[in-house]
């Protein structure tokens, strides 16, 4: 059982594979299911605590914003990097289309 | 040929008193990595023709009398998740291989100021997830005392890289523990600095508030020359703490006598039984040296696990969003660009990836982000508030660095739950923020090596080194 109270279906995980963009097939839904389930069994462990008036804590340390002076500084140079990526035109990087052909 | 030296600070010093030339000391490693490399698989790729150039110039440099950095002519070894420019960086991961990145982390120019120079890049668990390294997509480390065990993980390679006597020293990053683990699995030296003493600034991103770069040695005296050469602040990383690197190596041969050592009355169960009988002889020496050992108790110690899985997933499916197949690395044709997301990505990343950023993803999405990644959080800020308490009392505090000795191949890598507990006594210093070492003490079953973690408060990077020389002192009168 999870902190929420019932244990991730494999309807949760073809969800959320869905919203990181990893396309998955079926039988790796429940094989991920799985073994998803039997770690976020361990997480109810937590859920003996008081954690009522504590704090999250993001950071190891308070952040702070960190400016610099606005000069102009040397920057990493065009064509190499698009050289690294998979698909450039007009020194721009190349994407199929936004919307699917068939839409 | 002279005899080459096996430390860094041997080997810098016998060369800059040209004793020995850096070409010399090059060629004794890169002769190592030939003969025993094909069994042990630490590298990614070994840069021999670069390493001999550098060597070179170095040894123009000496012979023309002009200055040469600290670590002039010192074999490094870098792991593969650091960025060298127009060196192939993969992560381990088949969604980066080939990719030669347009600029070098800041740790890789510091070394390279310093004169130190690249052996190679070392191979890892696939984006630093895992504690093996048989989660990379280029095939696991063999750890190089008995090759039919892994070596840990994820810096597996860096740690190989050091125990087979490929390099005197390397790099790895820590985000749970992925220096000390390996580096206690293959007897050898782990520092994981502060967060935020040394610079991330071109570490591939795996959980961003966890991670930190850190050394491995075959001494601690080593591993605390390395830490000087790479630490102090850098204004390319935001969270870089500005202030100058520490001086630390003094520190290493300073002794205990009047420190205060705490042993956790309840750490958590699970450790094998002659890891802790390391654990008690190790505190029985420090008594010896003149410390006293203080009763502490961390009470949130073993909510941990439950913490780091829920917090490190998280940011990591944030991190890695960035591997999408439009800039870098693989690409999946596909009609749209949303399919060619899904595709490349699938393709491209390993099962523990995968996991890992759907369990992120899970925590973090509407309906469960507070009972998950919130409450999470929390559970970090118990964590840290039990470590500073217990720093009100001790100077340092000791514990195992893994519960178990190197395991078999093929042992945990099907059930995640029995890998992720390996990083028990590792995760909660990440958590908090702190620096925390590994030195080898003694051997547990199988005759393979037990790692001794020596804890410190943030910035306690100089207790922690002279604790960890006194370890050092002591294990050596036990072989």
């Amino acid at each position: 059982m999870s902190p929420s109270g019932t244990p991730i279906s494999a309807a949760d995980v073809a969800k959320v594979a869905r919203l990181a963009r990893l396309d998955i097939d079926e039988a790796q839904v429940v094989h991920f299911t799985e073994q998803l389930a039997k770690v976020m069994g361990h997480f109810s462990d937590i859920d003996a605590l008081d954690l009522s008036g504590v704090g999250a804590m993001t950071q190891p340390f308070p952040l702070v914003n960190v400016l610099r002076e606005d000069v102009e500084q040397p920057c990493l140079d065009t064509d190499e990097v698009l050289a690294a990526a998979p698909s450039s035109d007009q020194r721009r990087f190349r994407v199929p289309p936004i919307i699917g052909l068939d839409d | 040929m002279a005899t080459i030296p096996t430390t860094a600070s041997g080997i810098a010093a016998a060369i800059a008193s040209k004793k020995i030339t850096a070409r010399e000391v090059i060629d004794s490693y890169l002769a190592q990595i030939t003969a025993r490399e094909p069994d042990i698989h630490a590298f990614n790729l070994v840069t021999a023709d670069a390493a001999r150039a550098h060597a070179d110039a170095i040894d123009a440099d000496i012979a023309a009398g002009r200055p040469v950095g600290p670590l002039a002519g010192v074999p490094i070894a870098i792991k593969d998740n650091l960025c060298t420019h127009g060196v192939e960086t993969t992560c381990s991961s088949k969604i980066l291989e080939g990719w030669k990145p347009p600029y070098d982390a800041t740790v890789v120019s510091r070394l390279r100021d310093a004169g130190a120079i690249m052996v190679g890049k070392t191979n890892l668990d696939e984006f630093a997830m895992g504690s093996s390294t048989e989660n990379s997509a280029f095939g696991p480390t063999r750890n190089p005392l008995d090759t039919s065990r892994v070596p840990g993980g994820s810096s597996g390679g860096s740690a190989a890289a050091v125990a087979a006597g490929f390099a005197p020293v390397s790099l790895g990053s820590d985000t749970g523990g992925s220096i000390r683990q390996p580096a206690a699995l293959c007897g050898v030296v782990g520092v994981k600095p502060t967060y935020g003493l040394v610079s991330r600034y071109g570490l591939c991103a795996y959980a961003s508030s966890l991670d930190q770069v850190g050394p491995f040695a075959t001494t601690v005296a080593d591993a605390a020359l390395i830490t000087e050469a790479i630490a102090g602040h850098d204004a390319m990383d935001s969270t870089s703490i500005p202030q100058p690197a520490p001086a630390l190596v003094a520190s290493v041969s300073q002794g205990v006598a009047g420190m205060r050592i705490g042993r956790v009355t309840d750490l958590p169960a699970g450790a094998e039984p002659e890891v802790i009988a390391r654990l008690n002889e190790a505190f029985a020496a420090l008594e010896a040296a003149g410390a006293t050992i203080v009763d502490v108790t961390l009470p949130s110690l073993s909510y941990a696990l439950t913490a780091y899985y829920l917090i490190a997933p998280a940011e990591a499916s944030s991190n890695l969003a960035r591997y999408d197949g439009v800039r870098y690395g693989l690409r999946v044709n596909a009609v749209d660009t949303n399919s060619m997301y899904g595709a490349t990505r699938a393709a491209g990343f390993g099962d523990e990836v995968k996991r890992r950023i759907m369990l992120g993803t899970y925590a973090l999405s509407a309906g469960y982000y507070d009972a998950y990644y919130g409450k999470a959080l929390k559970v970090r800020r118990l964590i840290s508030e039990d470590f500073e308490r217990a720093y009100t009392q001790v100077d340092v505090i000791l514990t195992p660095t893994s519960p178990v000795v190197a395991f078999p191949f093929g042992d945990k890598v099907d059930d995640p739950m029995a890998m992720y507990l390996c990083d028990i006594y590792t995760i909660p210093t990440n958590l908090a923020g702190h620096p925390a070492m590994s030195v080898p003490f003694g051997t547990g079953a199988h005759g393979m090596p037990v790692g001794i973690q020596v804890l410190a408060p943030a910035l306690g990077e100089a207790p922690m080194f002279r604790v960890g020389g006194a370890l050092e002192n002591a294990a050596g009168g036990l072989k």
